[in-house]
């Protein structure tokens, strides 16, 4: 074990870091975003809609995320969509993520109760306002641990996208290796990273999420 | 150059799918054996032994399996052992497997009611015989159905193996990708035959799951 190469080191590793930080931040929000819009659309779409939303769920839980980012990186560009390695990573990360996430962001919609609902309607709301002030934000609350689970996973997915030679944390670990001949080392180091970041990612949602959407959320 | 029909890759995809089952077998097995050795220090009733179990699963659940694998394949050779893909692969993929099934079977022990343990113990059995007899039996049988989703979990996490070098199914498939030129082709048939593998688990789990919510 031999560490020397370490203190050269420090920007690298923070340069990969900041880009797996980046690409969390896009895939949650957009993943989310797009969650809620598949999980409404799965409930009060058209019934056509309906089936595509459930098979696209089930298509992506159920194959490698691995595949799926190859898949879009090479296989797109022969129907002539030609992504950045960065926009791949980003579009493959939001695509998988939406598949878990609708599922849950669907599990809340169907927890808050439909008196709500009524009780909204009656106040003379339209049906998109009840949706976004009323059942939306109840369903957020109740879902938010479950979607806090969900985000620290797809960071830890997120090595995989090293494949495609995005340069983030795992890109830099591997060159990082090449150069040192300290393959153990660098990625003992790096794993370290990894586990510091998803433990301060959670410690993050969770206080960030109690002062948003307010007690109850642990 | 050579020409591959559609069989072709067809065929050689399906030779290579047969590591990637004899692969996801070898790791449910050994992940549910080391599981339950972890899960005896998760529940155990010595403080240090759960804080050590509680350490071991946070440590694989926080950390990516892609450099598990990593710290395997070159960590092993460093104690003298002389690692191939293969071996580096199981290993891998059994510590991953044995953190998150003990974690399963936990979450399962804990929702047994406590009169479960006094029962037993007013039985006259001991600890051991409680566990074998009692807890455990209904601590499986309760958690079958995350046990199963985890194994679609732990199927599709064998295509990390490809990266370490592990010769499945998408390691070839990236071999005939570079021979054929048709990613779409060859990433689709992939993603088909993992579907098939995953699908039927994936609606056994939910059926698992259906039966015990009416139970």
């Amino acid at each position: 074990m031999a560490f020397g190469w370490l203190p050269g080191a420090v920007g690298d590793i923070a340069h990969g870091a900041a880009t797996t930080i980046l690409l969390i931040a896009v895939t949650t929000l957009a993943g989310t975003l797009l969650s809620i819009l598949g999980a409404a659309g799965r409930r009060n779409g058209p019934l056509l809609l309906r089936h595509a939303i459930a098979w696209y769920v089930e298509v992506m839980r159920n194959t490698p995320f691995l595949v799926q980012l190859f898949f879009i990186f090479f296989g797109l560009p022969s129907l002539g969509i030609r992504l950045d390695p960065i926009l791949a990573a980003m579009l493959a990360m939001t695509l998988n993520m939406a598949a878990y996430t609708i599922e849950i962001v669907g599990a809340g919609l169907d927890a808050v109760p439909g008196g709500q609902t009524e009780a909204a309607l009656a106040l003379g709301l339209r049906p998109r306002q009840v949706f976004i002030k009323i059942v939306l934000p109840q369903a957020l609350k109740i879902i938010y641990p479950a979607l806090t689970s969900q985000i620290v996973i797809m960071m830890l997915e997120s090595a995989v996208v090293s494949q495609i030679a995005v340069r983030e944390l795992t890109y830099e670990a591997d060159m990082l290796q090449a150069r040192t001949f300290r393959s153990f080392e660098t990625y003992f180091v790096v794993t370290l990273v990894y586990l510091a970041m998803s433990m301060a990612l959670r410690r993050l949602l969770v206080t960030g999420g109690r002062r948003a959407l307010g007690a109850g959320v642990s | 150059m050579i020409e591959f029909t559609l069989w072709d890759i067809v065929r050689n995809l399906l030779l290579a799918t047969r590591w990637t089952v004899l692969l996801s077998l070898a790791a449910f097995v050994g992940g549910a054996l080391v599981g339950m050795a972890v899960l005896f220090f998760r529940i155990s009733k010595q403080k240090w032994s759960r804080r050590l179990a509680s350490g071991y699963i946070a440590l694989f659940q926080g950390t990516p399996l892609l450099m598990q694998l990593f710290l395997m394949f070159f960590g092993l050779p460093m104690l003298g052992l002389r690692i191939e893909p293969w071996t580096a692969a199981v290993l891998g993929l059994t510590f991953f497997a044995s953190a998150y099934l003990a974690e399963i079977w936990r979450s399962g022990v804990d929702a047994l009611p406590r009169g479960q343990w006094d029962a037993g113990a007013s039985l006259g059995l001991h600890y051991l015989q409680e566990l074998r007899l009692i807890i455990l039996p209904q601590a499986f049988s309760i958690t079958r159905a995350p046990t199963v989703g985890f194994l679609v979990q732990l199927i599709k996490s064998t295509a990390l193996t490809s990266i370490i070098g592990f010769e499945e199914l998408v390691r070839t498939s990236n071999a005939i990708n570079n021979a054929t030129f048709e990613p779409f082709k060859v990433y689709g048939l992939v993603a088909l035959i993992f579907f098939l593998m995953c699908f039927p688990l994936t609606q056994y789990a939910r059926s698992l799951e259906k039966r015990a919510a009416a139970r």
